[in-house]
C-alpha cells in the first residue's frame, strides 16, 4: 500500500510540471501587455514600465521566466501579484472560503441525493420515483447561472431568507445559498446514480440470500443494499468535491464569494501570469491528492480491491 | 399427461398415517406479470414432504423448479407472486403469511442454500459478519462472544475446519467450494426443520461437488433436517434423494421413489431425461457392452427416449471406424513438452502447464479432462495462439506454430477454430446472427456478399437451425441455439480442427445431447478433428476417442476412452469417475 502511494505521488511530478508549463505558456501567449493594461487610461513613463518589467521578469525570454517561477515555487515563494500582494497571501485568503463552500455543497448533495435516490430505487416505477426522475432531469438540463439567479431572486430578494451576496469574511450562513445552488446539479446526478445502483443491488443474489437467512427488510436495506450501492456514489462525491475545490467561477461570481474561482477569473482577465499559474499549481495538486484519495477509498469500500505492494 | 398423478404421496411407504407432513404444497400456482399479460411459471404443483425425508425436484432450466423453491420462502423475483394454492408448513398456510411472519419463518424454520456460491455472498462484508448476522437475526445466540462461538461452530459443522481463523476474511478470499460450505452453514445456522438446497453444487467441480453433497447429506441426517433438493441433474437427484419430483414447463409430470423413476420412467419427458443424461446413458453403454443390447434395452417402452440415446451409441460406433481409418495418416496436432509459466507478482512463478505432450489423429476427438485450475484451458489457448508458450512445441498440420509468420498464422487460424463455453458471452449482442456467422468469412476475405450469404444459409442448415434466424439477435435465442450459432461460426471457414473449450458445459442435458450429436455428425461429414476440453467425464464418454486427464498442469493419464473408463490406472482418474453423479446407480435392464 505504501509503495502504491509513493508511486502515485511520483507520477504526480510530471503531471504537475506539464500542467504548469502549459498554463504558463497560455498566459504568456495572451494578447496585450499586462503592464500597460495595469495603468488603464494613463500612459506610464517608459522608465516605470521598464522597472516593472524587470521586477516581474517580464523582460526575460519565456522559458527563463517559467524556470524562475518554478524555482520560486520550490522555495515556497509564489511571487507577488501586480497589486503588490504576495500570491501566497491570496491563496491563504481564498482557499478556505472555497473549502467551506465545497464542503457545504457536497454535504447537501450527499444527504439529498442519496436519500431520494435510495427511496426511488427501492420503489422503482412508483409516483415518488417518477417525480424524482423528472425533477432531476430538469435540474440537469438547467444551466447553473439560471438556477443561481432564480435562487438569488426568490430566496434572497423575494423571501429575504438569505443575503443575495456574500459579505466579507464569507460566514457560513451566507454560503448556504450558493452551496445549495452548486449542489443542485450534482444532486441530480447523485440521485440517478444512487437509484440505478440500488436497483441493481436489490436484484443481486446475496440480497435474496440475506432475506432467506431471516433478516428483516429494515436491516437488509442499509446493510446489504445501501452499503453496496454507495461504492460508485461515494467515489462520484469525492471527484465532485475535487471539482468544487478548484473553484466554481460562475456561482462564486454571481454570489460575490471571495473564493478561488472568482479570484482566478479576475487574475486571468488582468493577465497576471504568476497569480494564475500559482493558483493552477495548487489546484492541480489538490486534484491529484483527491484522486489518490478516491482510489484509496475504493479499496476501503470494496475489500476485493487491493493495490499491489 | 392426464393419467399421471400430479403430485407425490409417499406417505404410506415410509411413515405412520398419524404424522403430519412438514411441508405440503397444494395446487401451487406462481405467475409473473409481463407486458403480454400473466405468465404461469408454476401451474398446479402438489408436493408432500415428511419429516426426515429427502426429496428432489428435477427439471431443466425454465421448468419452474427454482420458482417453486422461491415461492415456499416467498422470495420470488420481480413480479412473481403466488397466484393460487396453499403452502402448508407444519399445517400452517405460509403462502398468506404477513411480511413479519415470513421473516420469522425464513432461516429459523426453513433454511435455504442458494445456487451460485460466487454471487450469493455479499462481497463487501466478511464471512464472519454474514454468518453472525444470520445467527443474531434468528435469536440463536446473544452477546458478541456467544454469537461468534456459534458462528465458528456452524462453519466447522459445514466443513470449514479453520473457521475461527477465517471469520475475518472476505468472500473473494474463499474458493467456490469453501463459499458453498459457508452458504450451507448459514442455511443451517438456526437449526431449521426444513432445508431447501437450490442447485447447491452445480457451479462446482465434480470432485468438490461430491464432497460437499456427502457432507450435506450426513449433516442433515445428523441434525434430523428434512431436505428439499432442487437440481437439473437427474443422476445427482437419484443418488441424493429418496423421492423424485420431475417438473416440466411448470407442471409435475412424474413423481415417486427415485430408483423406480430412473428404472421405469413413465412420462415421455422423464424417459427422454433419463436417456439423455450423459452419466446414465454412458453407464448403459458400459453395462450392456454392445450396441444391439443397448438398443434392445432402449426399446423396452422408451420409444421417445430412443431419439436421443441411440444416436449417441451409433456415434460411438462411427467413432471407432474413424479411429481405425486414421491409422497411418500424419497427426493433425502434435504437442510436445508444452510448458506455460505465469509470473505472479510477490509469490514467484506458477507453472500452469507442465511438460504436456499429446497427438491428435486427423478426424478424431481427443478430450482434455480436468478440474478447474488443472491447466486444460491454458493448453487450448496456447494451441490457438491466444497465449504464448514458455517452452515446448506445437505442430499443427505439419507446421511448427512458433515458426509461423504473421501471415501464415492468420491463414492457420482459418483452419483452426474455437467454440467457447459461454454461449451468452461469446456472441456479440449487437450483431445479428447472419453477420455473426459471416464475420470469419469477411475477415478472411472469402467470396463476395452473395456467396457469403449462401454460405451462412448452408451453415444454418448444417447446425439444424431455421434460415429465418439470419436477422435475429443473440438475446432472442435460447442457450442451445446460441451454441449452435457459435458452432456454425466456427465452421464458416471449413476448418480442419475445432477446439471446443467446455462447449456443452453450460447447457441443459437434453440440449447437451443434441449438441453432442450435432458435433458427431459434423465430424463424420466434414472429417473434423476435435480437441474437446471439459471437466465433465460423463460427456467425454460419448464424444471422445482419446482421453488425457490433467491434474495440476500435467497429464496424469492418457489412453483411449474405453480404457480410461473401464480400467483407470491413476487414483485421480478413479476419483473423477466415481464423482460423476449417478455413477454408482444401477439402472436399466
Amino acid at each position: 500500500m505504501a509503495g502504491y502511494i509513493a508511486r502515485r505521488l511520483l507520477q504526480a511530478i510530471p503531471v504537475l510540471l506539464g500542467t504548469t508549463f502549459l498554463i504558463y505558456f497560455m498566459v504568456f501567449a495572451l494578447p496585450g501587455d499586462p503592464i500597460i493594461a495595469l495603468f488603464g487610461e494613463k500612459t506610464p513613463s517608459p522608465a516605470v514600465v521598464e522597472q516593472l518589467r524587470e521586477r516581474y521578469n517580464l523582460d526575460q525570454p519565456f522559458i527563463v521566466q517559467y524556470f524562475l517561477f518554478l524555482g520560486g515555487i520550490f522555495r515556497g515563494d509564489f511571487g507577488t501579484s501586480f497589486s503588490g500582494q504576495p500570491v501566497s497571501e491570496i491563496l491563504a485568503a481564498t482557499f478556505p472560503v472555497t473549502l467551506r463552500l465545497a464542503v457545504l455543497a457536497v454535504f447537501f448533495e450527499m444527504v439529498a441525493g442519496i436519500t431520494i435516490g435510495l427511496v426511488s430505487g427501492l420503489r422503482k416505477g412508483g409516483i415518488f420515483d417518477a417525480s424524482a426522475l423528472v425533477v432531476s432531469l430538469i435540474l440537469i438540463s438547467l444551466p447553473i447561472f439560471v438556477i443561481a439567479f432564480v435562487a438569488q431572486f426568490i430566496f434572497g430578494i423575494q423571501l429575504g431568507w438569505f443575503r443575495t451576496t456574500v459579505s466579507s469574511g464569507a460566514p457560513i450562513q451566507d454560503l448556504i445559498l450558493p452551496a445549495i445552488v452548486l449542489a443542485t446539479i450534482s444532486f441530480a446526478q447523485i440521485t440517478r446514480l444512487t437509484r440505478a445502483s440500488v436497483i441493481d443491488t436489490d436484484t443481486q443474489d446475496f440480497v435474496r440470500t440475506a432475506a432467506s437467512k431471516g433478516l428483516s427488510r429494515r436491516r437488509i436495506v442499509p446493510v446489504h443494499i445501501l452499503r453496496n450501492s454507495l461504492i460508485p456514489v461515494v467515489t462520484y462525491l469525492a471527484v465532485d468535491f475535487g471539482v468544487l475545490m478548484v473553484g466554481a467561477t460562475v456561482t462564486e461570481g454571481i454570489f460575490n464569494v471571495p473564493g478561488v474561482g472568482r479570484t482566478l477569473y479576475q487574475a486571468i482577465i488582468r493577465g497576471e501570469g504568476p497569480t494564475v499559474v500559482s493558483f493552477v499549481t495548487v489546484m492541480v495538486l489538490i486534484y491529484l491528492v483527491i484522486n489518490l484519495l478516491v482510489d484509496l477509498l475504493y479499496a476501503v469500500l470494496d475489500p476485493r480491491i487491493r493495490y499491489a505492494k | 399427461m392426464t393419467e399421471i398423478v400430479n403430485g407425490t404421496d409417499v406417505h404410506q411407504a415410509t411413515t405412520s398415517d398419524t404424522e403430519r407432513p412438514i411441508l405440503e404444497i397444494k395446487d401451487l400456482e406462481v405467475a409473473f406479470n409481463t407486458q403480454t399479460g400473466k405468465v404461469k411459471a408454476v401451474d398446479g404443483v402438489n408436493i408432500t414432504l415428511y419429516r426426515g425425508q429427502s426429496l428432489a425436484i428435477v427439471g431443466e432450466s425454465g421448468s419452474g423448479k427454482s420458482t417453486t423453491a422461491h415461492a415456499i420462502i416467498n422470495l420470488l423475483p420481480g413480479t412473481g407472486h403466488i397466484a393460487g394454492g396453499q403452502i402448508l408448513l407444519d399445517g400452517q398456510d405460509i403462502s398468506k403469511a404477513s411480511k413479519r411472519e415470513m421473516e420469522s419463518i425464513r432461516g429459523r424454520k426453513i433454511g435455504f442454500v442458494p445456487q451460485d456460491p460466487m454471487s450469493n455472498l455479499n462481497p463487501v462484508w466478511s464471512i464472519g459478519f454474514q454468518v453472525e448476522e444470520a445467527i443474531k437475526a434468528n435469536g440463536i445466540a446473544t452477546g458478541r462472544k456467544e454469537v461468534k462461538a456459534r458462528a465458528i461452530e456452524v462453519l466447522q459443522q459445514a466443513g470449514l475446519r479453520d473457521a475461527d481463523r477465517r471469520l475475518k476474511q472476505f468472500p473473494h478470499q474463499f474458493s467456490g467450494g469453501m463459499r458453498q460450505r459457508v452458504l450451507i452453514g448459514m442455511g443451517l445456522a438456526a437449526d431449521p426443520q426444513l432445508l431447501i438446497a437450490d442447485e447447491p453444487t452445480s457451479a462446482l467441480d465434480v470432485t468438490v461437488q461430491r464432497v460437499i453433497l456427502d457432507h450435506l447429506e450426513s449433516l442433515t441426517r445428523e441434525l434430523g433436517t428434512t431436505l428439499l433438493f432442487i437440481t437439473h441433474d437427474l443422476g445427482l437427484a437419484a443418488e441424493r434423494a429418496e423421492q423424485l419430483v420431475v417438473m416440466y414447463k411448470g407442471k409435475i409430470v412424474e413423481s415417486g421413489p427415485s430408483l423406480e423413476i430412473l428404472q421405469n420412467p413413465q412420462h415421455p419427458y422423464t424417459q427422454r431425461l433419463v436417456a439423455a443424461a450423459p452419466s446414465l446413458a454412458s453407464r448403459r453403454i458400459q453395462a450392456t457392452g454392445s450396441v444391439a443390447a443397448a438398443e434392445a434395452s432402449m426399446s423396452e417402452g422408451a420409444a421417445a427416449a430412443a431419439g436421443d440415446s441411440i444416436d449417441l451409441i451409433a456415434t460411438a460406433e462411427a467413432r471407432h471406424e474413424a479411429l481405425e481409418s486414421a491409422v497411418g495418416q500424419p497427426p493433425a496436432i502434435v504437442v510436445e513438452d508444452l510448458t506455460k509459466v505465469f509470473k505472479i507478482r510477490g509469490s514467484g512463478d506458477f507453472t500452469a502447464v507442465d511438460g504436456v505432450s499429446f497427438q491428435i489423429a486427423k478426424g478424431t476427438t481427443t478430450a482434455l479432462v480436468g478440474e478447474s485450475g488443472s491447466g486444460k484451458s491454458t493448453v487450448a489457448k496456447m494451441l490457438l495462439k491466444l497465449e504464448d508458450s514458455t517452452s515446448g512445441k506445437i505442430v499443427v498440420g505439419g507446421k511448427d506454430l512458433a515458426k509461423l509468420s504473421e501471415k501464415e498464422l492468420f491463414a492457420l487460424r482459418g483452419r483452426m477454430q474455437p467454440v467457447f463455453q459461454d454461449p451468452y458471452g461469446s456472441l456479440n449482442p449487437l450483431r445479428n446472427i447472419g453477420n455473426t456467422i459471416a464475420e470469419p468469412l469477411s475477415t478472411h476475405k472469402v467470396g463476395d456478399r452473395a456467396s457469403r450469404r449462401a454460405r451462412v444459409f448452408e451453415l444454418l442448415d448444417q447446425v439444424s437451425l431455421p434460415r429465418t434466424l439470419v436477422g435475429r439477435y443473440p438475446n432472442e435465442l435460447s442457450g442451445g441455439q446460441r451454441q449452435r450459432i457459435a458452432i456454425a461460426r466456427a465452421l464458416a471457414l471449413k476448418p480442419e480442427i475445432v477446439v471446443l473449450d467446455e462447449a456443452v458445459s453450460a447447457l441443459d442435458v437434453l440440449v447437451q445431447a443434441q449438441i453432442l450429436r450435432l458435433l458427431a455428425d459434423l465430424q463424420a461429414e466434414l472429417d473434423l478433428t476435435y480437441l474437446f476440453i471439459t471437466h465433465d467425464l460423463a460427456v467425454v464418454r460419448v464424444i471422445a476417442d482419446h482421453v488425457c486427464v490433467m491434474q495440476k498442469g500435467r497429464i496424469v493419464e492418457a489412453a483411449t476412452t474405453d480404457e480410461v473408463f473401464e480400467n483407470p490406472q491413476e487414483q485421480y482418474t478413479k476419483d473423477l469417475l466415481a464423482a460423476i453423479p449417478g455413477a454408482n446407480l444401477q439402472i436399466g435392464a
